[in-house]
């Protein structure tokens, strides 16, 4: 690095597309801010497990029930695949669960809310996992290598997600009147909030230029949110159900559907913590990570006494 | 929000190790089941490829952990697991000096030599 300082090399490749590894020299900012991005992403994959978790022994038929158990480990998987992308920026597992378990790191607040009814699942599928897809499709060509390359196996994976959601909205607005009105319950309750999943509006999204300007994020808060509205609307539309949004018109000149607008005082609640499920969802996983610390202390005590017995033999062999 | 950034870690380990642990580290990782690297043969002729990495108490539990994380559709059938300590990379930062010696020698590859269009079968 003589012609160069480590700044400029680093703008460069940014500029050129050319990924950042994790022993890449990288400022510090970038690093700060890709592990708060990637471990918020990797919790929100971990709690999202929990609202979905919930109907597995309720669903209406094996079929639905092996393929929620698939999806929820799905979840699962990704979380892991994010932290591991998380852990090569040089912070360890336990810290991010420490994070987490502290209410230091945040995870995406849809998964504050509880799911009500069967139908809460194929609103989910479709409309959170949807919208899930449409901010992680970009992240695919993010800048940082380990997080692009996390985000293209997530992103396969999660295609089947919206689909069984969306089959799931499709029965039951096929079927009885009841079916029809618990669809077009889960849509009302689920619909807000879905939207909301893309952060704040533009004017009010701080972090949203610097991660533009490395590439971290590919489009803004409000371009993805406008581009879920617009596909969204239509696949509403081909199973009867209606948005829950009566200022929603298509704009002609703009090409792009208008829609009302959204109580960000909701949003900003549910951040800080005041959700209908956010004591619940967070009290669940520190039960299960305490509970479950003998089982992470048994199976290190059992490969070190078996590495000792091996050794243990070795030495006798010799002697 | 605070926290504790050890750079150079990845990929890196023995070097660390060999420096004496990580610099400044104020977070007690005794607990954690070590970090494995992953790779998967996803068929029959093909490398194992780097996939991703995961916890695990042993090298058993490794493989069984990476076939429920990277092989949940059909992805591999053969899975490599490494203690990521025992990886040892080298530096980017000395990438320019290292690869140099391969720059200047264009004559390696096929297309250098200039022949007639007339000339089949090279």
């Amino acid at each position: 690095m003589t012609v160069h300082s480590f700044q400029q090399h680093f703008d460069e490749k940014i500029d050129n597309d050319v990924a950042i590894e994790p022993r890449d020299w990288m400022p510090d900012d970038y690093r700060k801010t890709l592990i708060r991005q990637i471990s918020q992403h990797a919790h929100s994959e971990i709690v999202g497990m929990l609202p979905e978790g919930n109907w597995i022994t309720r669903a209406p038929s094996l079929r639905r029930k092996a393929v929620l158990l698939a999806k929820v480990q799905d979840e699962g998987g990704h979380g892991l695949y994010l932290y591991s992308a998380a852990e090569t920026l040089g912070i360890t597992r336990d810290e991010m669960y420490d994070q987490l378990h502290t209410g230091k790191a945040k995870y995406s607040s849809i998964f504050n809310y509880p799911t009500l009814t069967w139908a809460d699942m194929g609103a989910i599928g479709w409309l959170v996992d949807g919208a899930a897809i449409m901010n992680q499709v970009p992240l695919c060509r993010t800048s940082y290598g380990p997080y692009a390359r996390a985000m293209v196996r997530v992103c396969k994976e999660e295609s089947f997600h919206q689909r069984q959601g969306y089959e799931i909205m499709m029965a039951l607005a096929n079927g009885t009147d009841v079916q029809k009105k618990l669809a077009q319950d889960a849509l009302n309750r689920w619909w807000w909030p879905s939207i909301m999943m893309f952060g704040p509006p533009d004017d009010n999204s701080p972090n949203t230029a610097q991660s533009m300007r490395w590439r971290i994020k590919r489009f803004t808060n409000d371009e993805l949110r406008q581009k879920f509205i617009d596909v969204t609307v239509e696949q509403a539309k081909l199973i009867g159900l209606t948005i829950p949004d009566p200022d929603l018109k298509w704009n002609e000149e703009r090409g792009h559907y208008d829609y009302g607008t959204i109580d960000w005082n909701e949003f900003w609640d549910v951040v800080k913590g005041n959700g209908p499920c956010n004591k619940e969802r967070l009290e669940t996983r520190k039960k299960a990570w305490e509970e479950g610390a003998w089982v992470r202390d048994a199976a290190l005590a059992y490969s070190k006494k078996r590495k000792a017995r091996k050794e243990n033999k070795k030495d006798n062999l010799a002697a | 929000m605070n926290q504790f950034i050890n750079k150079n870690l990845y990929g890196d380990y023995g070097d660390k190790e060999q420096a004496g642990g990580a610099e400044g580290s104020n977070h007690n990782t005794a607990a954690e089941w070590p970090l494995w690297e992953v790779f998967i043969r996803s068929k029959a002729g093909l490398d194992h490829k780097h996939v991703g990495s995961l916890h695990a108490a042993d090298a058993e539990m490794a493989i069984e952990n990476a076939r429920d994380v990277y092989t949940r559709r059909l992805e591999g059938i053969s899975i490599w697991v490494v203690e990521s300590k025992y990886i040892h990379a080298s530096d980017p930062a000395t990438a320019d000096s290292m690869y140099e010696p391969a720059n200047d020698k264009v004559y390696r590859h096929p297309t250098f030599y200039n022949l007639p269009d007339e000339l089949t079968h090279m």
